[in-house]
């Protein structure tokens, strides 16, 4: 603790949640991730009582990790893009049962099997569900590789605290690079109690039954409102974004991940060219920063959204605009990384 | 005067809610005796599956959890790895475990996870209707082969037992019926080698249970029961597929 390590992205993940006391990790390997995997299947052995599966496909993972959650670990899967779409079925039923995990999602380009290279083209699948009903995973998006290790810890935390599944929505480019990370010391938080539901034998006590099913459609109902609940909370108390240069910005981008990253290097060159941007980088992208883009949309009447997809996110920042200033967006797709160039170029278009 | 027989009190008091002659009734009894006599009741997770049997999770007093259509084995590996000293089983059909679950089954026995699987084989799908199952007989009527199963288009009937017994992962596996006491007899104990293969730690075990399904098939439970006998079992025979030598 306190030395700083270099780390490739992917594994800062699985020492992150190694940490956090994951110790139940079920996966199967995909580009970009599968170091993540790699790096699990050496160390899990090593510790007592770990457990390491390659499952046979990305479906038979998200049960696993199902099953372990309903006996009360912390457990973790990890995938990319075309691969979470196969655990959508999975993420629907550990929500519905109201059930902690932490799902890891190194986007790539789509859609099908797409490219390797890195993608944000699965916001909508993320944020909006990607399973069946309504249910949200609380996703959280880090931008560099000590951000993955304190975003992983964070969603182990957030998902026991909320008992609901937590995403880490990365990409390809965070997973692949190395930047040096520090894994410093954390403040214990208060956790619910996983006593009055979890899976162990029924010795002393009453059967448990983790259902996530109901023939009364009233039942099904309560149980729908009772999750819709948590989404509430969630989104009074958990909301986290970086604001970089509001006042008097010219124009304000939005962007997270690693366009987040260029974005603060377009904001640099900008202003070498006396151009004032601003930045509002969401880092939970569920609950997402509605309140602080309203707020700054109240005094900056320009915003780019700028994505690896052909515009997802923009429809959350329109909404929390709500008419009140111009948005614009420009993103490249299917593996294609913008650079920082041709987005202040797209600006410049706008500030005509 | 003597009690000889009375609900297992591994099962709850709930009514069952399978139709008249439908042997899930008698399976379910089977499994809770057995784990009466293994006093393993407290210790026991069990996974529901899709299709008839989703309301298990009702009947058995155990830990239950509900799984996706054909998921169950996948659920019962997150949960044996985790609390490795509970003993875990699943109970699926055969659309549930040799259809849309036929990987999960495969790779869970190759794997060797030490859980028991009571696999109930009536050839047909039951809570949707009465569609064509995997194990489906050649010839024989459901709602999607109206015209009987022609293995021309629709492949032959699957023997999971014997093809699952092949995995080197494998414990036990065998195959019973319950159209008659005497098959009644010998399922329990083939039931009971299977549970306590997991409680001895030998590897994965299953009983392939061929039962009736009345409704589906459109004939009364004695006729049903005739029908099994005279189609299903001169097809699925019946017998033990893998043993350890050490369960006894």
């Amino acid at each position: 603790m306190g030395e700083k390590i270099l780390m490739k992205g992917n594994e800062a993940i699985g020492e992150a949640a190694i940490r956090a006391g994951c110790h139940f990790y079920f996966g199967y390997p995909i580009t970009p991730q599968s170091e993540l995997a790699a790096y699990m299947s050496k160390k899990l052995p090593k510790i007592k009582n770990a457990v390491f599966i390659q499952a046979e496909s990305e479906i038979v993972a998200i049960n696993m990790v199902y099953g372990a959650a309903a006996t009360g670990v912390r457990t973790m899967t990890s995938s990319s893009s075309t691969g979470i779409s196969l655990k959508q079925e999975g993420i629907s039923f550990i929500a519905c049962a109201e059930l902690p995990c932490v799902i890891v999602n190194m986007q790539r380009g789509g859609p099908g099997l797409g490219s390797i290279q890195p993608g944000q083209a699965d916001y909508f699948q993320a944020t909006k569900g990607g399973g069946h009903g309504d249910y949200h995973l609380i996703v959280l998006a880090p931008s560099s590789v000590q951000e993955l290790v304190d975003l992983t810890m964070d969603a182990f935390d957030l998902a026991d605290k909320y008992t609901n599944p937590a995403m880490i929505l990365g990409d390809g480019l965070i997973g692949q690079m190395m930047e040096s990370v520090e894994f410093k010391e954390r403040k214990k938080i208060d956790l619910p109690d996983k006593k009055g539901w979890i899976l162990t034998g029924c010795k002393g006590r009453k059967k448990h039954c983790i259902v996530p099913f109901n023939m009364d459609p009233y039942e099904m109902e309560k149980v729908n409102f009772k999750i819709q609940e948590k989404y509430n909370k969630l989104k009074e108390r958990e909301v986290r974004y970086e604001a970089v240069n509001l006042d008097n910005a010219d124009l304000i981008i939005v962007a997270y991940g690693t366009v987040a990253r260029i974005a603060k290097t377009v904001i640099q060159n900008a202003k070498s060219e006396g151009i004032n941007i601003g930045l509002i980088r969401p880092i939970t992208l569920f609950p997402f920063p509605e309140s602080i883009i309203a707020e700054a949309s109240k005094k900056v009447n320009k915003f780019l959204v700028v994505e690896m997809s052909l515009g997802q996110m923009v429809e959350d920042v329109k909404l929390a605009v709500n008419g009140k200033a111009e948005i614009n967006f420009y993103g490249r797709v299917g593996g294609v990384v913008p650079t920082q160039s041709e987005i202040l170029n797209e600006i410049k278009k706008y500030l005509k | 005067m003597k009690k000889v027989f009375g609900r297992p009190k591994s099962l709850t008091k709930d009514p069952f809610t399978y139709c008249p002659g439908c042997h899930h009734g008698i399976a379910h009894r089977l499994v809770a005796e057995v784990l009466d006599e293994f006093g393993i009741r407290e210790k026991t997770i069990g996974i529901s599956p899709v299709g008839c049997a989703v309301f298990t999770y009702a009947f058995f007093d155990c830990d239950m959890i509900c799984a996706a259509h054909g998921r169950a084995p996948s659920v019962a590996t997150g949960m044996k790895r985790s609390k490795p000293d509970s003993i875990v089983f699943t109970y699926q059909g055969d659309g549930d475990l040799a259809a849309i679950g036929m990987g999960e089954i495969v790779h869970t026995a190759n794997r060797g996870e030490s859980i028991t699987v009571i696999f109930i084989n009536n050839a047909i799908y039951g809570m949707t209707g009465g569609q064509m199952a995997p194990t489906t007989l050649v010839g024989q009527v459901t709602q999607t082969s109206p015209y009987g199963r022609d293995p021309k288009t629709m492949g032959y009937p699957i023997k999971v037992a014997e093809m699952l017994s092949t995995l080197k992962g494998v414990a036990y596996i065998s195959r019973v019926a319950l159209s008659k006491p005497a098959y009644v007899l010998k399922a329990k104990k083939a039931i009971r080698k299977a549970f306590q293969s997991q409680i001895e730690g030998k590897g994965f075990s299953l009983v392939e249970i061929l039962s009736t399904c009345p409704t589906n098939w459109g004939l009364s439970p004695i006729e049903a029961s005739k029908w099994l006998e005279e189609n299903m079992i001169p097809y699925y025979p019946l017998g033990e597929f893998k043993t350890p030598e050490e369960v006894s």
